[in-house]
């Protein structure tokens, strides 16, 4: 409900004063990752999520759906990116407890500021500075295990380069995230625990070359805080992403997600069809 | 983990180093009359855009193919000089918007497809004309 009010609102301020955005190179808007953010797939990054450029605003919408053998993640999630300088985001996630039964659901609301650069023009990367809070809905377990609290806040500071025909001709992208975090498994465990309950850095990486103007490879790591003392474990992923135009892309991932509330080597599949509705 | 992605790394930057090779991006590119076939595409893929073609509504575009093309030459160290005048002054005044302008890099890869120039080479030469963007955005 929020989600479409949200996207319909802005819509609607929006729609009679810019342009849609298609103003930027094919793939080099990025894809969006599982909090809802312009970014790679599990890293937020510095692009803003759409085709927009400094006159153009764009909205884009996301499904992801991660297949681990004891868990499943659905992800819903939309933003708009305005100017290529803001991007306002919210991503819904059903984390399915398929071997146990049940499911923690919880919201994200993530906004995401480009303070400097252009990912391909500019001479330094592009830096973008966001931030994402995070509502658990279905508490239960996350008081189980120990969590503090049932609602986070993540900040972060992102630096996104692509170097065009860096890797034998080959555009090559980079990111490096630095995220300040409470939140347990994304805060779906919920945030701060037995073991730890302030703020700590966690950093996060994306790599990957682009093999075309619509294939894209690489890989991402993610590093995780271990608050409520159950062995967290730092999250990857390898992926290859398809973007047929600027209105779609389509994400295949293996990820290792390790250890998750105690049940270990959590592997699988990760899916995500994105595209950009205006 | 972290190793296997400083290793990617690696690997990548390894790739990167055997790919170069001592011809210059003019020769890969197939010399002059590669050059010349995709500034005359470029200039069709112009014609057929209703934002960009109005800029050129006072050009002489048979000046423009010759500067454009000297300019392509040089940017990938071919044996030309260019006698054109400075970006500042080609596109000032123009007021050229981030839109336009990454508009006009689409065109001109189209230009570069239809010339059937791969895609590591479209890569390189880009990257060789990205510095003049600075020089005419919203001037
Ligand atoms: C990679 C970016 C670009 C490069 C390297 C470039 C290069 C050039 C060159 C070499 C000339 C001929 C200069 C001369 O006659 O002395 C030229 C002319 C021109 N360029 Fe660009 N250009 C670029 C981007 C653009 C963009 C984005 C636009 C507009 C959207 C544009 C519009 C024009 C026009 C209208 C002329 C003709 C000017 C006249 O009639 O005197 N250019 N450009």
């Amino acid at each position: 409900m929020r989600l479409t009010t949200l996207i319909g609102s802005v819509l609607i301020v929006y729609s009679g004063i810019a342009c849609a955005g298609d103003g930027k190179l094919i793939g080099t808007a990025g894809l969006n990752q599982l909090e809802g953010a312009g970014g790679g797939g599990i890293v937020p990054w510095a692009t803003l999520s759409g085709y927009d450029s400094q006159d153009q605003i764009s909205a884009n919408a996301f499904i992801t759906q991660v297949n681990l053998d004891d868990y499943r993640l659905n992800v819903l999630g939309a933003n708009v990116s305005l100017y290529d300088r803001v991007e306002l985001s919210v991503a819904r996630h059903a984390f399915d407890l398929t071997t146990l039964g049940g499911e923690i659901a919880q919201t994200v609301y993530g906004a995401k500021v480009r303070l400097y650069g252009d990912v391909i023009y500019s001479d330094w990367p592009q830096i973008s500075a966001g931030m994402q809070y995070k509502d658990l809905e279905d508490t239960a377990i996350a008081g189980l295990v120990g969590a503090k609290d049932t609602t986070g806040i993540d900040y972060f500071l992102a630096a996104t380069k692509v170097h065009l025909g860096a890797v034998g001709g080959y555009n090559l992208v980079w990111n490096l995230t630095g995220r300040l975090t409470k939140a347990n498994q994304l805060g779906l465990l919920g945030f701060g625990g037995p073991d730890n309950s302030d703020y700590e850095l966690m950093l996060e990486g994306s790599i990957g070359v682009l093999f075309s103007r619509h294939f894209a490879a690489g890989m991402e790591y993610r590093q995780k805080p271990d608050n409520l003392g159950l062995g967290e474990d730092d999250w990857m992923d390898v992926f290859v992403t398809y973007i047929p135009s600027k209105n779609v892309n389509f994400t295949l991932a293996w990820a290792d997600l390790g250890s998750i509330a105690g049940a270990t080597g959590q592997k699988g599949l990760y899916l995500s069809v994105g595209g950009q509705l205006w | 983990m972290v190793k296997q992605l400083v290793m990617t790394a690696a690997a990548i930057a390894l790739l990167g180093g055997c790919a170069s090779s001592s011809s210059t991006l003019y020769e890969e590119l197939g010399g002059q009359a590669k050059i010349n076939e995709i500034v005359e595409n470029f200039v069709h893929e112009i014609e057929y855009n209703n934002t960009i073609l109005p800029y050129f509504a006072d050009t002489d575009i048979d000046r423009f193919i010759q500067k454009f093309a000297e300019q392509l030459c040089v940017f990938a160290e071919g044996p030309c000089t260019y006698s054109g005048d400075t970006m500042e002054q080609v596109h000032g005044g123009m007021n050229i918007s981030e839109a336009d302008f990454n508009l006009t890099v689409d065109l001109f890869i189209n230009a570069m497809n239809k010339a059937n120039i791969p895609h590591p080479l479209q890569n390189k030469l880009i990257s060789r004309m990205t510095h003049t963007r600075k020089q005419m955005l919203y001037l």
